[in-house]
Order: structure tokens, then C-alpha cells, then sequence
């Protein structure tokens, strides 16, 4: 069915920028650490993308991920450095950056400009399979680089040494440091990391999504991909899956259009977050780093 | 800087600002401090879950569940002017209670992060009110996305005729002083803030139940987020519409911390908060700079508190949910 | 590789050892000379510097004086590289390991590069052969048995090529059994030449394993001797020193013993907040101008009494009876007794907080809070300052102010002298006989055994989590808490 395959491909579509800063998160947490700013990050590297992509897509993503990235050394900095708060520095970091993005967008003098979204890159004969064809290989080249994400994570969390570090960082860093490990090292490149994929997410929202800006577009996806990394388990693969099943929930709109069912739109709009709150309360925090959201000491 | 960028002289920013805070009267009472109201209210009930160590960013939805619960009692509701105001409000403390209380319970069960949760909570109300406000509460004629506006009987009084400051200042006034008195001079407000100060001394010096001081302070700031909500349709917007509050759940945030999470300090950030968006608002209108300004240097004002870290004597630990750790403490 | 290669000649020295923590001084001129392929023993009653020693010697601390020479090899110290490196790996008290990775992960880390789980693998099951300790791979040490974790931080210390290994108190948390199988793996393992320093305060083990032993006692050397031909009681008498009565020569006091019972205790059982089963069975009267002194070791569950006898922790079964007026002095005062940020007034409303309803009345307290300052001689510039710009010892009279104001039928104190002075000291001891004269019940606990003696007209010793009562005398009480039959 038509119908089917297009919500199949909207929903990987949707899931592309939740992906990617999940499984920055995923790093992050297994840190220890929570990152609130997490949304900050995709709006600040969205407006970052929108900004550059002018310039050419390879420059758009860049400027994305440069942006992410810098309000991830912040709070590093807040809160490795300074041993301040994790929840209240990232919570001041996600208003500033969209604070700040509103303030720049709004500022531009220059009429809006609508960039063409990044064409799909489909794959020669697995994209002529029915229904999922196009959905899986007819995306923009950056759906394939979060997927391919998954696997690359998980391998370097579960076979490096250095993967090794982190999950020990994140679960006693006391006994880490015990073992001769720079604990606030380990930190900082987790943050630097995740941060650095969801400013990469915020650009994918521009450059292969909406084709433009829009104030507060994140609309609380870094929240849902903290939600993603816990339904997920804190591992990769379970993160992937996650993500596809709230990009379904997002793309869940245009099924019921296209199905003609009588929801009412807003109501549909909230799936995604009652969703949120369902998955963190059945799914408990047993699992979760032991330092996660600790501030230690 | 980012605003000399505009091409705009600084001269004609910093005056379009001046008239459009406090310049003027009508900037001051109808502008900065009718805006003043519901930071004042939302930041003394931030203020109270912050010192209990609750971290509730969830201000905005709540709020907005006050308004809801606020425009249903003023659309359906005649029982004189007195009366119904009040019902509204109350109705309205207890809508926004109950939005958090959905947070608290999953706090208390299952260890979610009340961060995360009122976040979510904020999204949810927001889609809520559209929904409502394009469907079941609809104006009549349905063309607008708003409800009807309620009754005058529903409507907070003016303080000033000719003016938009309306009751709603007085009770704001009221509820930072009485949230002072609570907190300063009752045995409640004194395990709130032990609790948020230590929870282990707070529990074996104090055989405090610290859970439960916890749940209750994220009830109380709900019920204060709601009833700002309630104070917001019955004086000034006398109905429910999208885009309701602009932003006043976050930059309550702002408000409270920069008040040192003191109730009588908050008035006083309140105010430059809402002097500060409202001038803002008039930077826009007069200069062509973007209103949004204000939240970033609101955030940024956060940033600077919390990195000077001088807070330690007035910030309490965030207690870490529902979990056991070691040595018990939770 | 084989495990600790043997080595003649001296494997650790320390001379002339002074450590100072503050106005306290942990370590007098300590010394010890730990053979190459022998067992030292390193014996000692709390807080009477064996950790502190070897920390040193492990390099996690400095010396203010003194050398430590490892292998012949002079260290500068204060490096755990250093020690490391020069062959001493210290398994300590309270491990290190990370609960949630595996065994091999644990052991692994630390290292570099690719994690190849086979080649790790291999390499522990090698470590541990030699080692002759059994380790499961690849299970989470979260499900591993405290025993089982201990052998993962020795074969672990063992990779890194220790030649000396130093546990610190590693039966204090086993089962008997399990300590009869680590004592034997120390012979085994110093039969093939390599060295262990065992710290520990359970006489028999040392008697058992130990080839030499180094008896420390505040913070001096007090005996060393070789194992062989020494008696318990020699040993205990070293530890604890001789006498029945305290060391300022007062008597202990004597109570109504005819009073009514203020706490009742029956068959009751401890736990503590991970679910161990801490205290067993136990079963006491205390009644009203008791002092009743608690004597135990680390890790004996005494704590677990103290808080359940304090009311802060319900029994799992049997039954307890506690009077209403609790005063509670417990033994980390910054952490559970006060809060530092507030004012002296404010923490002194702490006492009641739980239960109180309506209005404080501020004045009224801060008056309270002036008395209590008074009373108990607490130097504070008023009652309005916070309760940290206080010292040690002005803190603790603050806490002892608010639990002992008005009528108080059970007092409970938990090392109530810690980081004192002597006239804290002493004030402290006064306050609490003049409760017990009052007509309260005391109980209190204090690592210094000398402590305890002077001021208890009844001792209860806890052991491993039973509760007995001893009589009053140095010996017994002491041997009674290492288990000395």
C-alpha cells in the first residue's frame, strides 16, 4: 500500500534526528551524565545549519555540529570543571540556546530563506523492495550515517578499553580512578561527543527535513531522546529501535490523515510525549549508570 | 555586540526600551507590572519545590492546566462576582496541583526525573490547550482558535480604571508574603527547607519524612503555577487561547534563582524580569530587535548564577528521586 | 609468571613513622619490618593507626617523618604509582571494583587500545591459576559474593605484579568458612615465597596464619614478635593494655538498678539498607540511670543496634520497645546531625521538626538555643551564626545542647568525643552521667574501649551481630569483641 510505505518512510524520516542524538546521549549517559541541554544543542545546531547551508550541505552539518558542540563545552565546563549542577546548568543551556536562536532567526533582515531539503540517496536495487523500499534505502544520505552510528557506538563501548573506561566512569568513577583513569577526561569527551550528535541532529532537522528554520522546531526532541536512550536500555541497539518507535510516534500525523481516522491533530501531537512518560516509568532506572545525574562527592 | 549588528543606534535601543519598561506609566502599570503577576506567582511556587530540592521545570504546563481549569469555571460558572472569581482561581490552583501531582507520582513510583517529566508535561498541556481551544471550548462562531471570553462576574477587578493592572497584582503581593511567612516561620516551611538543605540531617536529626515533604513542595508549586494561570485568564486575558504564556513557566526559572529562592527577593526579580521583557517587547516594536533577547539574557543571568556557585549556601541537593542510595540517602 | 617470586631479605620496611592529622597525631614513631615470604600480622584496635600505616606504605599517604623502603628500594612517597610499581598492591576495606561491568571487565581496566575479552579472559584464568584462586568470568560483580570479590581484587593487585600484597581487615565481612579458605590461601601463598601484611584485629587469625605480628596501639609500636610461642591473652593484653577501670581512674558510675525499664528489647533482629541481617536475636532491658556501653568492632552491626535502640530503624523481627524522649548524638554529626548552612538557632530547631505543628516561634527558640549555649559552654559569636563557622568540638556541644535539653528518657550516643579535646572530652562524659543521674537511660558507643569502660556500669559487646552482655572488665570486654573465647 501507498499508505503504508509513506508513513513507513516519514517515520524513518522523523526518527533520523532523534537517532542521532540518541546515541549521542547513549554516550553521554554511560558517563553519567544527563544532559538537559541535549535540546539546546539540536536548536542551536539547526539555526547553525540553517545559517550555513547556503554554503553547501557538507558546511551546514559542519556549522551543526560545531555549534552542538560548543554548548556541550559548557556545560563540560559547568560541570566537570566546576562541579556545578548537571540538571540546572543543562536546563539554563537549553533556554539560552533557544534564547538565542529565536533572538539571531528573528534578527535576520533578510527574507526567510527555504532551503531545498537534501535529496534521498537511494540505494540501486534494495530501494525497489515494496512498501519498505524507499522507506529504508531512499533516505538522505544522513539517515544512513545515524544508522550506521548504532554499530560503530556499540562497538566502541563494548570492545575498547576506552569504551571500557567510560562505562566504568559512569557506573563508580571512584573505582575508575582507582584503575588509573582520567575520570574528568572521560567526562568531558562523553559530553563533547553527545552534544557534538545532536547539534548534528539539529542539522538534519533543517537541512534533510524542513528545508528551513523555525523557532523552537526542536519541540523537545532532546527530551525524547533521553527518553529514547532509557527505553532503549543505555544500548545502542536498543537505542535504534527506540528511536524508529518514537519517529513513528511523531510521523504518527500523517498516517492518520492519510487513513482518514478522526483524531483530532493537537491530540495525536501528544503521543510522542505521553509516550516519553510511559517509557521512563515502566522502564525503570535499574539499569541506568550508577552516576547518572550525580553530581559526585 | 549582536544588537549593534541590527544597525540600529544604541542610543534608540536603550531609549525604545527605557519607554517600553518603565518609562512611562502606562509601560510600568499596564505592562511591566501586570506582567510582573504571574513571574512573581510561578517563581514563588519554583522557589518552594527548589528548596525542597524538587526540581520542577514543569511551571508552563502547569500554568496553562490553571488556565484551562480557570476559563471552564469562568465560562460555566455564575455565582456573583466574588464568588466566582474565586472558585476560578481555586479551580485553577488545584488543576495546576493535580498537573504536577502526575509528575510527583511518578517521581515517588518509579523514580522518574521530575526534570524530564514536567518538561514533558509542559508539551502535553500546550497540545492540550490547542486541541481544546480548536475544538470542545471553541468560540461559537468557530473561526477563532480561542474560547469565548468569560463572564465579567469571572473577572478580577482593576486596581487602576484606565489601566490593565488588575487584583491579581495584590494577590501575587499576598502570596510571596505569605510564602515568606509559611516558609520561614511555620514547622512545614522549616522541614521544606531542612529537607532541601540536608536530607540525612533532615532525617535522623530531624525525623523529617523527606519524601513527603518532597511530594508535597512539587503539589505546592503545581497549585502556584495553576493559580498564576487562573489570575492570567480572570484578569487579563478573560479567555483561553494558543501561545496563552509566553514563556513564563521558564522564565519563572530565572525569577526564583535570581532571587536566591527568597519569596520577598522574588518580587523584586519579578519586576526587572518583567521590565526587562517588556522593554524588550518595546525594543521590538520601536527598534526592530527581537524580543526574544530577553530569555537569553535570562538564561545567561542563570549561567552566571550558577557558575559562581556562591549558591551552595542557599541552593539545596537536588534529592535524587526515588532511589536508595548507600546510605540511605534518597 | 609466577605469582609472587620469592624474595628473600626484607620485603617492607617502614621506620620511624610520624604522622600528624591536624592537632592529632595518628602515628608515633612507628615501625615495621615485613620479611619476604612471610605473613605479617598488623594488629591494632580502631583508630590505632594500622590503616593509616599502611596507606603509607601504599603510597595514598605522606609521612611527616620517617622513611618507607620497599624491596630494598627507598620511595619518596606519596605516590601510588610509585608503590605500585615497586611491587605492593593493597586490597582494601571497602573495595574498588565496578558493580555493574564483569569480572574480567574489572579486571581489564585500566588498560588501552582494542578490548579483546578472549585475551583478557585468558589472562585471568592464568592470574588466577597461579594465584590459586578461583574467579568466574565474564559474570557481573554485582552478583559476586563479597568473598569472590575479594579474589578478584587480590588476582587483580597479582597481574600488575605485586609482590607484596596488604589486605586490609579482609574477614571482617566473611563468613567463617570463607575466612578458613582465605587463611589458608595466605599460607599457600606465602609458602611459594610471596609476602602479605594482614591487617586485622581478630587475634585468631593471626595465631592461625601469621608468621610475625606488629602490635599497634595509639599510634605506636607496642610489640612485634614472632608468632610462634605467643597466647592470645599476651596478644590482647598488648592490643588493649591492662586494667579494668578507665584511664582517668574514675569509676564507673554507679545507676539505679532498680529503675524502670526505658527500653525493652526481644529477639530482635537488624538489618542495614542493603538487606543484610546485621544484628541477630538480640535481647535487653535498659533501664533508667544506666550508662550501658556498647563495645564492638568495625563492622560487628553495633551500628545497626545503635540506630534501631536510636528508633531511626525498625527491627525485621522480634520486638522493641523505646520510650518517647530520644536524644540522639550520631556518629558523623556533620552529616546527620546538623546542617552546616544553617544557623546555631535553626539546627537546634532540628530536634522535633518532624512532629512539630503550626507556628515557630523564632524568639523563643533562639532564647532555647542561648540557654543551650550556655549551659554547655558552646563558644559561637551568636545564635544567629551558621553552624559551620563552629569548631568540632563547639559543634558537638551545639548537638549535645539540643538533644539533652529538657526531659530526655533514653540517650543514645554513637562516638560522641570524636575530633574532641580533652575538656570536650570530658564535658561530654560529664553531660552524659549527669543524664543517667537525671534518671535517663544512656547508651553509648566508642571506638576507644577505654572509653567506654569508664563511663558504663554495663557493657553489651557485639559480635558479628550477636549482643551479649560482658562484666566490666578490660580483659573480657576485650577479648569478647575479637571473638576470644
Amino acid at each position: 500500500m501507498i499508505e503504508a510505505s509513506a508513513f513507513l518512510e516519514a517515520a524513518v524520516r522523523t526518527a533520523t534526528p532523534l537517532l542521532l542524538a540518541a546515541a549521542g546521549e547513549t554516550v553521554c549517559e554511560r558517563a553519567g551524565v544527563i544532559n538537559i541541554g541535549l535540546e539546546g544543542c539540536i536548536i542551536a545546531g539547526a539555526f547553525a545549519a540553517f545559517v550555513a547551508g547556503p554554503a553547501g550541505t557538507a558546511a551546514g552539518y559542519a556549522a551543526a555540529v560545531g555549534a552542538g558542540l560548543a554548548f556541550g563545552l559548557m556545560l563540560a565546563l559547568f560541570v566537570v570543571a566546576l562541579r556545578r549542577d548537571q540538571i540546572i546548568t543543562g536546563t539554563a543551556l537549553t533556554m539560552l540556546a533557544l534564547g538565542t536562536t529565536g533572538t539571531l532567526f528573528r534578527a535576520r533582515a533578510d527574507a526567510v530563506l527555504v532551503h531545498a531539503t537534501e535529496g534521498p540517496l537511494t540505494v540501486p536495487l534494495l530501494s525497489r523492495i515494496p512498501i519498505v523500499g524507499t522507506a529504508f534505502f531512499g533516505q538522505p544520505a544522513i539517515t544512513y550515517v545515524a544508522v550506521v552510528m548504532v554499530p560503530i557506538v556499540a562497538l566502541w563501548l563494548y570492545r575498547t578499553h576506552a569504551g571500557l573506561s567510560l562505562r566504568a566512569v559512569g557506573e563508580a568513577p571512584e573505582a575508575a580512578r582507582a584503575a588509573g583513569i582520567h575520570v574528568p577526561l572521560v567526562v568531558t569527551g562523553a559530553i563533547a561527543f553527545g552534544s557534538a550528535m545532536g547539534g548534528l541532529a539539529g542539522g538534519a532537522l533543517v537541512l534533510a527535513q524542513a528545508g528551513t528554520f523555525a523557532e523552537g522546531m526542536s519541540a523537545g526532541r532532546g527530551f525524547l531522546a533521553i527518553a529514547i536512550v532509557a527505553l532503549g536500555r543505555w544500548r545502542p541497539w536498543g537505542v535504534l529501535l527506540a528511536s524508529v518507535v518514537f519517529g513513528a510516534a511523531m510521523a504518527f500525523q500523517f498516517a492518520v490523515q492519510a487513513l482518514g481516522w478522526n483524531l483530532r491533530y493537537e491530540l495525536v501531537l501528544m503521543i510522542p510525549y505521553v509516550l516519553t512518560l510511559i517509557a521512563l516509568s515502566l522502564f525503570r532506572r535499574g539499569d541506568a549508570p550508577a552516576m547518572l545525574g550525580r553530581t559526585e562527592g | 555586540m549582536m544588537l549593534l549588528e541590527q544597525g540600529a543606534g544604541v542610543v534608540r535601543i536603550l531609549d525604545a526600551f527605557w519607554r517600553g519598561s518603565v518609562g512611562t506609566s502606562s509601560a510600568l502599570i499596564s505592562g511591566t507590572l501586570v506582567r510582573a503577576v504571574p513571574l512573581t506567582v510561578v517563581g514563588v511556587g519554583i522557589a518552594i519545590a527548589f528548596r525542597a530540592g524538587v526540581f520542577n521545570i514543569g511551571g508552563e504546563g502547569q500554568l496553562l492546566a490553571g488556565a484551562i481549569a480557570a476559563t471552564l469555571t469562568g465560562l460555566n460558572m455564575d455565582a456573583g462576582p466574588a464568588l466566582t472569581v474565586l472558585a476560578a482561581l481555586v479551580m485553577a490552583a488545584i488543576a495546576g496541583a493535580a498537573w504536577a501531582g502526575v509528575a510527583a507520582l511518578l517521581r515517588a513510583r518509579f523514580g522518574v526525573l521530575e526534570v524530564i517529566s514536567t518538561i514533558m508535561l509542559n508539551f502535553i498541556a500546550a497540545n492540550l490547550v490547542s486541541y481544546l481551544v480548536r475544538g470542545p471550548m471553541q468560540e461559537p462562531t468557530h473561526i477563532y482558535p480561542q474560547t469565548e471570553l468569560i463572564a465579567p462576574v469571572a473577572r478580577l477587578p482593576r486596581l487602576l480604571p484606565q489601566t490593565r493592572l488588575h487584583a491579581g497584582a495584590l494577590i501575587a503581593v499576598i502570596i510571596a508574603i505569605a510564602a515568606w511567612w509559611v516558609m520561614t516561620r511555620t514547622a512545614a516551611g522549616f522541614r521544606l527547607r531542612a529537607a532541601g538543605a540536608s536530607a540525612s540531617a533532615a532525617r535522623t536529626a530531624g525525623r523529617i519524612d523527606v519524601s513527603r515533604v518532597a511530594a508535597m513542595a512539587l503539589l505546592t508549586s503545581g497549585a502556584f503555577a495553576g493559580l498564576a494561570g487562573g489570575i492570567e485568564v480572570a484578569g487579563v486575558t478573560f479567555g483561553l487561547y494558543e501561545n496563552l504564556s509566553p514563556g513564563y513557566g521558564f522564565s519563572a526559572i530565572a525569577v526564583a534563582i535570581l532571587g536566591r529562592l527568597h519569596p520577598l527577593a522574588i518580587l523584586g526579580s519579578a519586576f526587572v524580569f518583567a521590565a526587562l521583557e517588556t522593554g524588550a517587547l518595546g525594543m521590538q516594536r520601536d527598534a526592530g530587535v527581537p524580543s526574544v533577547v530577553a530569555s537569553a539574557i535570562e538564561a545567561m543571568a542563570i549561567l552566571l548564577v550558577v557558575g559562581a556557585g556562591a549558591w551552595s549556601r542557599w541552593m539545596p541537593r537536588r534529592s535524587v528521586g526515588a532511589r536508595v542510595s548507600a546510605d540511605g540517602a534518597a | 609468571m609466577t605469582v609472587g617470586a620469592a624474595v628473600d631479605g626484607v620485603a617492607l620496611q617502614l621506620r620511624g613513622i610520624i604522622k600528624r592529622f591536624g592537632a592529632v597525631t595518628a602515628l608515633d614513631r612507628a615501625h615495621l619490618t615485613v620479611r619476604g615470604g612471610t605473613v605479617h600480622a598488623l594488629v591494632g584496635e580502631n583508630g590505632a593507626g594500622k590503616s593509616t600505616l599502611m596507606r603509607i606504605a601504599a603510597g595514598l599517604e605522606t609521612v611527616d617523618a620517617g622513611s618507607v623502603e620497599l624491596f630494598g628500594r627507598r620511595a619518596r612517597g606519596g605516590s601510588v604509582a610509585e608503590s605500585a610499581a615497586s611491587g605492593l598492591g593493597m586490597v582494601h576495606q571497602h573495595l574498588s571494583l565496578v558493580p555493574a561491568l564483569t569480572t574480567t571487565e574489572n579486571f581489564a581496566l585500566g588498560r588501552h587500545g582494542l578490548y579483546r575479552g578472549d585475551a583478557v579472559g585468558a589472562l585471568l584464568a592464568r592470574t588466577s591459576a597461579d594465584a590459586g584462586l578461583s574467579i568466574t568470568p565474564d559474570v557481573p560483580v554485582s552478583e559476586l559474593s563479597i568473598v569472590e570479590q575479594q579474589r578478584l581484587e587480590i588476582v587483580k593487585a597479582l597481574a600488575r605484579g605485586a609482590r607484596i600484597l596488604v589486605l586490609d581487615e579482609p574477614t571482617a565481612v566473611l563468613a567463617p568458612q570463607e575466612v578458613q579458605d582465605l587463611l589458608s590461601w595466605i599460607r599457600r601463598f606465602a609458602a611459594r615465597g610471596g609476602t602479605i601484611v594482614l591487617v586485622t584485629h581478630k587475634l585468631r587469625e593471626v595465631i592461625a596464619v601469621a608468621d610475625d605480628v606488629t602490635v599497634l596501639r595509639r599510634g605506636a609500636v607496642v610489640l612485634t614478635r614472632a608468632v610462634a610461642g605467643a597466647s592470645e591473652e599476651a596478644l590482647a593484653d598488648a592490643i588493649f593494655g591492662q586494667g579494668a577501670v578507665g584511664p582517668n581512674g574514675t569509676q564507673p558510675s554507679s545507676a539505679a538498678p532498680n529503675g524502670d525499664v526505658v527500653v525493652h528489647v526481644d529477639a530482635m533482629d537488624v538489618s542495614d539498607l542493603r538487606g543484610v541481617t546485621r544484628i541477630r536475636a538480640a535481647t535487653l532491658d535498659i533501664r533508667r540511670g544506666e550508662i550501658v556501653g556498647v563495645a564492638a568492632v568495625e563492622g560487628s552491626g553495633h551500628r545497626e543496634l545503635m540506630l534501631a535502640v536510636a528508633g531511626l530503624r525498625a527491627p525485621d523481627s522480634g520486638r522493641l520497645v523505646l520510650p518517647r524522649g530520644i536524644a540522639f548524638v550520631p556518629a558523623d554529626r556533620a552529616r546527620d546531625a546538623m546542617i552546616p548552612e544553617f544557623s546555631l538557632t535553626e539546627n537546634f530547631a532540628l530536634r522535633g521538626a518532624g512532629s512539630r505543628r503550626g507556628v515557630i516561634s523564632w524568639p523563643d527558640m533562639t532564647q532555647r538555643t542561648r540557654a543551650g549555649i550556655a549551659r554547655f559552654e558552646v563558644v559561637a559569636s551568636s545564635p544567629a551564626a551558621p553552624a559551620r563557622s563552629l569548631s568540632g568540638g563547639n559543634q558537638q556541644r551545639l548537638i549535645l545542647a539540643r538533644e539533652l535539653e529538657g526531659d530526655v528518657d533514653l540517650v543514645v550516643a554513637d562516638n560522641p568525643t570524636r575530633g574532641l579535646d580533652a575538656r570536650g572530652t570530658r564535658f561530654v562524659h560529664e553531660q552524659l552521667r549527669a543524664a543517667a543521674a537525671r534518671g535517663a537511660a544512656v547508651v553509648m558507643h566508642s571506638s576507644d574501649l577505654d572509653e567506654v569502660l569508664g563511663l558504663a556500669s554495663r557493657v553489651l559487646v557485639v559480635h558479628h551481630g550477636t549482643v551479649r552482655e560482658q562484666p566490666v572488665d578490660r580483659d573480657v570486654v576485650g577479648r569478647a569483641m575479637l571473638g576470644v573465647e
